[in-house]
């Protein structure tokens, strides 16, 4: 049970090679996701697991160490309490401005329809970061915890 | 495209949509019957796979894309976490006939009940009726988005996203709460007894 996957298939280069490739398209396809979501399928939920299942494959890779070396877990931690801050923070941003809690209408000035897509392009990055973050920690409590 | 060729695409989806689900009836049953947890673990990757190309075939792409990433990518990584934690075998258990009979019953009670929902894609269905045409409508004008679900969620029910992060939110609060905290704890005072002013 107490095997370390990780160490053995870091030394098989066929998935380290293939994940060297994969893992930086994987990272490109949840940005363009989360940042195209108005446009195409998907948004914030979808890129956050996107850009998590990126550095889950990692992970399984090339260890959990070196995982939490690009990633600390302080970083995750705080990810997940800023994205919803993100999301909290435009509706009240939209309050100080006038309008209603998260009418994303007031936050231009000029057109209430640039309001709109600002109001949604950053909450979106809210969840995005979020749903990200958690994936991450429930990863790292996951894999983390088998070895100690 | 001509009425004909309408009538031959959709007979194609039709059976496209009838393996489908015969696909995924057998994957169910494959799952129920494994005791293989890890097999098992893999197949319902398959089955969220599956049930993302039909919801393809419905059109909700929005909806599918969450399913594949989700359900067939993420869940299925933690739930192998998760076996690599406990065990990758399930106990022999007798079958016994009461919660067969209960989830059977369930089922059919739940088949019936679609027997009173409006067909699918019928424009004059209740929920096409409500806000939809607003939602529809408001896209274009007030957002000028092509995306009307990004539109819904984003703005129309934006309070339901932000509660659905706050969800989320506390789901990853809990598991670092619960699986996170501890061991750091647990380190803290193995470190103490070990080397006395341990720093850390």
């Amino acid at each position: 049970m107490s095997v370390k996957p990780p160490m053995r298939m870091r030394e098989k280069v066929l998935l380290r090679v293939a994940s060297q490739v994969f893992i930086p398209l994987i990272l490109l396809f949840g940005l363009y996701v989360q940042f195209h979501g108005d446009f195409g399928p998907g948004g914030g939920f979808q890129a956050g697991v996107i850009f998590a299942a990126g550095f889950v494959l990692f992970g399984l890779i090339f260890g959990l160490e070196a995982l939490q070396r690009v990633v600390p877990l302080s970083v995750v931690e705080s990810c997940v309490a800023l994205g919803l801050l993100i999301y909290g923070g435009v509706g009240v941003s939209c309050l100080l401005r006038g309008g209603q809690f998260l009418d994303y209408g007031v936050l231009d000035h000029h057109s209430s329809m640039h309001g709109q897509h600002l109001g949604i392009l950053i909450i979106e990055l809210g969840v995005g970061l979020t749903v990200a973050a958690t994936m991450l920690a429930i990863f790292y409590a996951m894999a983390g915890r088998g070895r100690t | 495209m001509t009425y004909a060729r309408v009538r031959v695409k959709r007979r194609t989806l039709m059976w496209i949509e009838i393996l489908l689900f015969a696909l995924l009836i057998i994957t169910a049953i494959t799952i129920v019957r494994l005791n293989d947890l890890f097999a098992a673990a893999m197949l319902s990757g398959i089955f969220s796979v599956l049930c993302a190309s039909l919801f393809t075939l419905m059109d909700a792409v929005d909806v599918a894309f969450t399913e594949a990433a989700v359900g067939a990518g993420i869940s299925t990584v933690l739930m192998i976490g998760a076996l690599a934690l406990t065990g990758s075998r399930e106990d022999q258990q007798p079958t016994r006939l009461g919660p067969f009979v209960v989830v059977v019953l369930t089922g059919a009670m739940l088949i019936y009940g679609t027997l009173d929902m409006p067909a699918y894609g019928d424009p004059g269905a209740p929920i096409h009726q409500h806000v939809a045409p607003e939602y529809i409508a408001g896209t274009t004008t007030e957002f000028g988005i092509p995306n009307i679900v990004t539109a819904v969620l984003g703005s129309y029910r934006g309070f339901d996203t932000l509660g659905e992060t706050a969800v989320i939110f506390t789901a990853g609060v809990g598991v670092m709460a619960l699986l996170l905290g501890r061991r750091k704890r647990q380190g803290k005072v193995e470190s103490t007894d070990a080397s006395g002013d341990g720093n850390g």
